[in-house]
């Protein structure tokens, strides 16, 4: 069957089985690599992508699920908190082996997107569902405080500067 | 991307390998298979005028000072670690150094430790360090000699900064991408002076930007990632058992299934080969396949804690015996335990998988290769060719903690099995599911110890008897001592009168293999338990009991005091926290860990902060070490509390993360890493931090509960999960 959907903002119609995982509808056909393949059932969130802005694991979303909705992975993941979060990984080494982490930055930026200050706990409750076999959770953890510690920083330096 | 190959580059360097001399000279081709035509997996630019130092250091035109890397990039940050030895030894800016993996060739890229090219054993910078300095050294020589010759000055008034060789006299300067062309008709020095430790610029820096890159924005192409035009996704029915065999099998439907190309029975089972992923692997769902399973049907977790426990109580084969620890035990009152450890899987989060194209030279292999040397071996086997002609780029590796080091080559023969029943020369891409990977083995085998030990009156260690039994991980026969089975309780750093360790060497179905620290997974577990029970036993602070008998070791009792020190041991805790220690030394590196727990209000503990010290020589790059600390002391808290494979009737119990539980972000402690400084030769950092966290929570546990734990993992009922 043929798939219409939106990635990364570009429209694209793919002719695929419709129970293709989404995971392997964007790995396969449109040689999006940078969501990745972990677990196949739901349980370490390496597949993380934003459908209409919300995480979703991918790895057990059918194609079909997604016909005329917005994807977004990692490759074309944009605002500032995905930024943010990109150079606090960088910054604070938070990667090891990096297979996880799209998962995880796909995570935290919508964490980042609807909670700017996150607590320890509901960091904890966010990114529990991503599994970092390398167990980077401190960084992770770090990498997530200092976003968010930017952003803040960043906004309330944009709203002093509008403020003159 | 140009088509390169090695006769168009000006090639330069003449001195044949010197043996001994640690630097291996001559032309490395590390781009050759990057440039193939099709390949759009491989990261690394290209270039017709690169020219090429040694087989370590290549200096482009355009100023990039490219370092091949011989170890596999598996999370352990050896792209940062070897890239920054080279890099300081020649003063290059580490803004302009790039590294990449090197071609499977062990007469270049060999582990100097192990005599083939393999990453393990904690060794990369261990067994580099010299060589890598040297090649380092090396090339900086040569551009010093290229920019004398150049300026007509003698090479004794040039100085070498950043990437700059600089004449302070005239305030001549040049880039060291300006001179590569010249400095490729220098001679290579037969010797080279290396740098006093005072004067690294990088070794010892506290945190350079990883050179392992693409890991945030998904760039990053791992084996998953490859994609060749009219590559074809292979996945495998596996038998659901160990030994189990493949009985008959109908592949009707599955053959006539969208984008199917071929279904192959193989040694390993069934393999089906499609166009992509899901259409291979809903026609594998679809095989009918009747396996005969009868082989492992008497295999399980259950009977062999019994017949292992059995074992212990027979006399093994001797590993260490000082004194006489059986005539000792039976004078004094002694204590003893029985500890138990399950099987476990890797599951590094990228499952296997391995992409290979037969050619008419031989075979062309893209994949996280971690034994370059023994995978060409297997392979080379499945096609009757030689070594040589497999050809390996070794990609980043989304995690092994050891499972790509096959001695059998085991997926990436697979593989090769595949390409070699389709028999036609279109790339393969091996996928493993989590299931496959979960439920293949290859894991840290099953073991049973029994150990007993009597004080003397000075509340000193009279004896002490271990005996372990499980698998030998070199499938050892029963009248050898293999060290992976029994490291760590030998070479014991407490004084003891009269020691014992006899291992029993079991054959399973089971395929037994390294997993992050080997045998130290459950020496170090019993030893840093056990003793902790002879202090109390003897009424001392473990600490002051651990120190008194650590007197030839002043190394373990360095780490032992700082992570002490720093973890606050003995200090007032809030009610309901507690503290246990341990210490291990392991692939030279010496870790003591300082656990604090917590019990909540549903009276469930969590583990709240690991302080932990190291010393693991000269810190190369101290934020690594901290990494790697950090990261072991998760990965051994995931098997601590959690993680075990269990067998029933030859069939793994759990196959994905739902059964197979790991540490999740809210598991995870904070760590603090404190490293000694030392001058002494670095060591690795990649394994010694994981067997040390599992003791010291279960001693915290015991100062929590009076309860000793003896059978991992141990978290399932008493921890929040
Ligand atoms: S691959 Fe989708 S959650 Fe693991
Ligand atoms: S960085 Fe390796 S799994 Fe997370």
């Amino acid at each position: 069957m043929s798939v219409t959907l939106t990635v990364n903002g570009r429209r694209q119609t793919l002719d695929v089985a419709d129970d293709t995982p989404l995971l392997w509808a964007l790995r396969d056909h449109l040689q999006l690599t940078g969501t990745k393949y972990g677990c196949g059932i739901a349980q370490c969130g390496a597949c993380t992508v934003h459908l209409n802005g919300n995480p979703v694991r991918s790895c057990s979303l059918p194609v079909s699920a997604a016909d005329g909705q917005q994807v977004t992975t990692i490759e074309g993941a944009e605002g500032p908190e995905i930024r943010a979060l990109q150079e606090a990984w960088h910054e604070l080494a938070v990667y090891q082996c990096g297979y996880c982490q799209s998962g995880q930055l796909m995570t935290a930026a919508n964490l980042l997107a609807n909670n700017a200050n996150p607590s320890d706990a509901d960091i904890d409750q966010s990114m529990s569902g991503n599994i970092c076999r390398c167990a980077t959770y401190n960084r992770i953890r770090d990498g997530i405080k200092h976003a968010a510690g930017e952003l803040s920083g960043s906004a309330g330096k944009a709203d002093r500067e509008g403020a003159q | 991307m140009n088509r390169s190959t090695g006769l168009s580059r000006r090639l330069f360097l003449v001195r044949g390998a010197q043996a001994g001399a640690g630097l291996t000279l001559g032309l490395s081709l590390p781009m050759k298979i990057l440039a193939a035509d099709g390949v759009t997996g491989a990261t690394g630019k290209n270039s017709d005028t690169r020219l090429d130092a040694n087989a370590f250091v290549a200096i482009t035109p355009d100023n990039r000072v490219i370092i091949t890397i011989k170890h596999l990039e598996m999370g352990q940050g050896t792209y940062t670690g070897l890239a920054t030895i080279v890099a300081d030894e020649m003063d290059a800016a580490w803004e302009q150094v790039e590294a990449v993996s090197a071609p499977a060739d062990k007469d270049k890229y060999k582990n100097l430790a192990l005599g083939v090219q393999i990453t393990g054993g904690s060794n990369a910078i261990r067994n580099s360090w010299t060589q890598m300095r040297e090649a380092g050294a090396a090339a900086r020589h040569m551009l010093l000699a290229a920019a004398a010759e150049q300026w007509q000055v003698p090479v004794g008034e040039l100085s070498a900064r950043s990437g700059e060789v600089i004449h302070a006299a005239s305030g001549r300067r040049a880039s060291y991408g300006e001179l590569g062309t010249a400095a490729a008709t220098q001679s290579v020095p037969d010797e080279v002076a290396l740098k006093e430790p005072g004067d690294f610029t990088l070794i010892g820096k506290q945190q350079l930007p990883r050179k392992d890159t693409g890991k945030v924005d998904g760039s990053a192409r791992f084996t998953q990632d490859v994609q060749w035009r009219g590559m074809l996704t292979a996945v495998v029915a596996h038998p659901p058992t160990f030994g189990g065999k493949v009985e008959r099998f109908d592949a009707g439907e599955a053959r006539k299934m969208p984008g199917v190309k071929a279904v192959l029975e193989i040694p390993t089972g069934v393999a089906v080969l499609a166009e992509t992923f899901w259409q291979a692997q809903k026609a594998k769902n679809a095989l009918a396949v009747e396996w005969d399973n009868s082989a492992g049907s008497g295999l399980s977790s259950g009977k062999l804690y019994a017949e292992y426990r059995e074992l212990t109580g027979k006399p093994g084969l001797e590993a260490q015996s000082e004194g006489d620890a059986e005539a000792a035990l039976a004078e004094g009152d002694s204590l003893e335990a029985f500890y138990e450890f399950p099987y476990i899987a890797h599951a590094a989060m990228e499952p296997m998988n391995c992409v290979v194209k037969k050619t008419d030279g031989g075979v062309q292999m893209w994949y996280g290769c971690q034994s370059q040397t023994w995978d060409q071996q297997a392979v080379a086997e499945v096609f009757g060719i030689r070594p040589e002609q497999v050809e390996i780029q070794t990609l980043y590796a989304g995690g092994s903690f050891g499972r790509r080091a096959t001695l059998d080559g085991n997926y990436a023969r697979e593989a090769a099995e595949i390409a070699k029943a389709y028999g036609k020369a279109v790339p393969i891409k091996l996928v493993w599911s989590r299931e496959d990977d979960m439920t293949g083995g290859y894991y840290r085998p099953l073991y049973v110890h029994r150990v007993r030990a009597t004080l003397d009156d000075q509340g000193g260690i009279d004896a002490w008897h271990q005996r372990i039994a499980g698998q030998s991980i070199f499938r050892a026969g029963p009248d050898k001592v293999d060290r992976t089975t029994v490291e760590g309780a030998t070479g014991m750093p407490y004084t003891a009168a009269n020691l014992q360790v006899e291992v029993h060497n079991t054959q399973e179905l089971v395929t037994p293999h390294f997993w992050r620290s080997v045998a130290h997974t459950h020496t170090a577990y019993v030893a840093e338990t056990f003793i902790d029970e002879l202090a109390h036993k003897a009424g001392r602070d473990p600490v002051e009991f651990r120190l008194d008998l650590l007197g030839d070791h002043p190394r373990h009792a360095g780490v032992l005091k700082l992570a002490a020190d720093k973890g606050g041991w003995g200090k007032s805790l809030p009610d309901g926290h507690f503290q246990g220690i341990a210490v291990h030394k392991s692939f030279e590196t010496y870790v003591a860990e300082l656990a604090e727990i917590a019990r909540g209000e549903d009276g469930k503990f969590r583990v709240v902060r690991v302080t932990c010290a190291v010393d693991c020589g000269v810190a190369v790059n101290p934020d690594v070490i901290r990494q790697q600390m950090q990261g072991g002391i998760g990965f051994g808290l995931s098997a601590a509390l959690f993680s075990e494979v269990t067998i029933e009737n030859g069939r793994p119990q759990q196959d994905n993360f739902d059964s197979f539980q790991v540490l999740r972000m809210r598991h995870m402690p904070a760590v603090d890493v404190h490293i000694v400084p030392s001058a002494e030769a670095p060591t690795g950092v990649g394994e010694p931090g994981t067997p040390v966290v599992a003791p010291a929570v279960a001693n915290a546990l015991f100062a929590a509960t009076g309860k000793r734990f003896r059978r991992l993992p141990f978290g399932k009922e008493v921890f929040s999960i």
